[in-house]
């Protein structure tokens, strides 16, 4: 027969939960959704034989660091009403407290404070080589009579440990009893009280109860006794800081006399440490900052170059895949569909995971050495002036490469406002697929010349980048007054000791991410591909068949070559097709910015994906041949006549101008799908499109009605 | 008895002090779970080049905090 229990892992942060929690489940991972919390958490599955020799199937949850049962961000909330509601679905039967054996005190009084609650709690002290190296002793079985919990020493990284964690599970350790510290003295009415109201399990369950009324609305109380807690709470003047203040004091007083008899330990300065010799170094006012930007650079050359050939495979393997589709199905609609949009939809989402891969390789090495920190270190004070954060500047940066990852990146900033305001900015950043939008553009427009020896061109280019930037930093600096926050911006982080990076759990942790896009932002990616196709491919009424039949005449196909013929009639139905008239409809709108109905259609287009831009624009001006798409366009582009003017259509004012919408406005799914999808909120994504296309027409408009002749 | 008590954030680098309270409460909540108990020996141990956050020796680790908070804590200096 066999057994189904639930086990939670909790622990302080860098206490190396995430090494023991994939150690304990290996793939057999999943997000799991909590009911009413916005942030999601892995869960994964174990099994084991208990001591009768019954299977016993573990469901493990992967709880989110922290350094106590207090909530202070949505994240830690999840410990709170899993641990603390005996009645929630997710309660565990056991729960793991992983502390970092070098740092005791700071680990054990999470400990100290679940084991309060009275549920089944083995402590893993892991990290035991350092504990070793440090020549510290730990008296395992006093410490395990003072905590009142079986205790596993564990060097997750090296797997030792799990035979005898697996071994205390299974035997399934009884409930803790009694109280290590009496809260009840502190607040006996209120406590008693909810103890009387509500299914708690010990005292200490029922004061943190009292403590965080705002976050009890997973107990599913009946208004009632909502009403009693509170009056209960009011009358005998229950005041939840202080007495949180006056709990962890005692807790740690208790906690240190523990640590006094049964662990010795060798009292060395930290400035012997060698971590502390390795700061530095990468902390230094000089080779701190010089060292930040050569990984920088190391990491960004990496993702152009090493990921531009995987993106390639994808792209020639999607190549093979539509032409064996188009070939392999009757030509019709569905064919159309299959190939335009569902395929060219996917092919979309696929062509991003290498960058993905790399990007989050990269910074999952940064994370998990310890270094991120030190960057947060170094860079808080320049980026707080912005809003931001010492951690903003990983995303900002990585946005030069691609948004997406980027943004996901922003999981490592802990403060929600900095965080959103991170969020916001990111895109601003001039990522990758703006570049053949440049690149065309900035040949159209600027001289090839040189001025002092600098190609213009070149300089043109890192203006546009600078820009961007600068733009980045100006609307976080905005929207550091716009947005609410009745959350107090703290810094205070521990600088983790040094680590090798653990490469299992990098692994598992960019198949994750990978997962996340492919199957969250893809899904609206997919749609939106599909809804473009729709536009471009449809016309009211017979009008593709009277374009048809007027190519089929002899008029054309005498005249001019087949593929020729084929262009043409491509050209002529994307104009009367619905995003052509749609082009034609904002035509008025965009004319101030100096943009006809051509540029129109090119805009509408690229809404979905910036770099749709060029080949929607090669297809309104009939340029086929693949290899030489750029030059031909851009001599049809510069032979463009403005009917108004006679003059050419792109003049510096109106390539100043598209240069500027590109840089600034908002026409990435991807981007704005993943800001819904880290935020949960709708609001932001509409934000986020409405500030940075609003930044964009403005911006474009003032430059093209200040330069126009 | 008549120690200088100073906030943590006029400590200079190489500078300890022993925590004797604090003067914002709502941040000595999130220090005291971090292990800055009122008698635990601090020691400033390194200024950010740009003169803030600093890092701090507490409780056995390593923290950084940014001047601000830091001056919410006060210390006996020797």
């Amino acid at each position: 027969m066999t057994r189904h229990i639930k086990i939670a892992l909790i622990g302080n942060p860098n206490s190396g939960k995430s090494t023991v929690f994939n150690e304990l489940t290996g793939l057999q991972q999943k997000v799991a959704n909590f009911p009413g919390v916005t942030v999601e958490q892995m869960a994964g599955k174990l099994k084991l034989k208990d001591t009768a020799g019954n299977d016993l199937q573990a469901e493990v949850i992967d709880l989110p660091g922290t350094y106590s049962l207090y909530p202070k961000s949505p994240e830690e909330e999840l410990p709170f009403r899993l641990l603390c509601n005996p009645d929630h679905p997710l309660h565990p039967d056991v729960t793991i407290v992983i502390a970092d054996g070098t740092n005791l005190k700071r680990n054990l009084f999470l400990c100290s404070q679940v084991r309060d609650l009275n549920i089944p709690v083995v402590l893993v002290i892991n990290m035991m080589d350092l504990v070793r190296y440090k020549q510290t002793e730990i008296d395992f079985a006093k410490l395990e009579e003072y905590m009142g919990v079986r205790i596993v020493p564990m060097n997750a990284r090296k797997n030792e440990g799990f035979d005898q964690l697996k071994a205390v599970i299974a035997s399934l350790p009884g409930k803790t009893t009694g109280q290590q510290l009496d809260v009840r003295s502190l607040a006996p009415e209120v406590v008693d009280n909810i103890r009387k109201t509500l299914h708690v399990n010990s005292d200490y369950n029922a004061f943190l109860v009292a403590n965080n009324l705002n976050v009890i609305d997973s107990f599913e109380l009946t208004d009632d006794q909502r009403a009693q807690i509170t009056a209960t709470n009011e009358r005998y003047e229950f005041n939840a800081p202080q007495l949180q203040a006056k709990e962890t004091l005692q807790r740690y007083t208790l906690i240190s006399q523990f640590l006094k008899d049964a662990v010795q330990e060798k009292q060395e300065p930290i400035q012997h440490s060698y971590s502390y010799k390795i700061d530095s170094v990468l902390t230094h006012r000089f080779w701190g900052y010089f060292i930040f930007l050569s990984v920088l650079f190391i990491i960004f050359q990496s993702i152009f170059t090493w990921a531009s050939y995987p993106m390639e495979l994808i792209d020639n393997g999607f190549n093979w895949i539509n032409e064996k589709v188009q070939a392999g199905l009757p030509p019709g609609i569905l064919n159309d569909l299959i190939v335009g949009g569902v395929l060219a939809g996917i092919n979309g989402i696929v062509v991003f995971i290498p960058q993905i891969a790399l990007l989050f390789f990269f910074i999952a090495i940064l994370e998990d050495t310890g270094y991120m920190a030190r960057v947060s270190f170094l860079m808080d004070r320049l980026m707080r002036g912005f809003g931001l954060n010492g951690k903003s500047l990983i995303p900002l940066m990585s946005g030069v490469a691609c948004a997406v990852p980027a943004l996901l990146s922003t999981r490592t900033i802990r403060n929600r406002k900095e965080r959103l305001i991170t969020l916001m900015v990111t895109p601003l950043m001039s990522c990758s697929a703006r570049l053949p939008v440049y690149t065309l553009l900035v040949a159209l427009v600027i001289p090839g010349d040189r001025f002092l020896g600098i190609s213009m061109q070149g300089f043109a280019m890192m203006v546009l980048y600078l820009i961007g930037f600068g733009a980045a930093l100006l609307a976080a600096w905005v929207m550091k007054y716009f947005l609410k926050s009745n959350e107090r911006s703290f810094y205070v982080m521990e600088l983790p000791l040094y680590r090798l990076p653990r490469w299992k759990t990098i692994f598992l942790h960019i198949l994750e991410k990978i997962r996340i896009f492919l199957f969250d932002a893809g899904k609206i990616i997919l749609a939106i591909s599909i809804i473009l196709w729709v536009l471009s491919s449809f016309a009211p009424g017979d009008t593709f068949e009277n374009i048809d039949r007027k190519y089929s005449n002899p008029q054309y196909t005498a005249q001019f070559a087949p593929d020729e013929v084929q262009q043409k009639l491509q050209a002529e139905k994307l104009e009367n097709s619905y995003a052509g008239m749609l082009g034609k409809v904002i035509e008025p709108a965009i004319r101030p910015l100096g943009y006809d109905w051509k540029i129109g259609i090119a805009l509408i287009t690229s809404f979905a994906a910036r770099e749709v831009f060029v080949g929607t624009m090669s297809t309104i001006y009939s340029v086929g041949d693949e290899h030489a798409a750029q030059r031909t366009l851009k001599e049809k582009l510069q032979a463009e006549v403005n009917p108004e003017t006679g003059g050419p259509r792109y003049t510096l004012a109106v390539g100043l101008s598209l240069l500027l919408f590109y840089a600034f406005a908002m026409q990435c799914m991807s981007t704005l799908a993943t800001v819904y999808r880290e935020t949960k909120k709708m609001k932001y994504a509409i934000i986020q499109l409405v500030y940075m296309s609003g930044l964009a027409y403005i911006s474009s408009l003032i430059v093209f009605q200040l330069l126009k002749p | 008895m008549s120690q200088p008590v100073k906030v943590l954030s006029e400590l200079k680098k190489g500078q300890k002090g022993l925590i004797d309270n604090f003067t914002d409460f709502e941040i000595s909540l999130k220090l005291l779970e971090m292990g800055c108990i009122p008698g635990e020996t601090v020691e400033v141990i390194r200024i950010a080049p740009l003169g803030d956050p600093i890092a701090i020796a507490v409780s056995g680790y390593m923290l950084s905090l940014r001047k601000d908070e830091a001056s919410a804590i006060r210390v006996r200096t020797s």
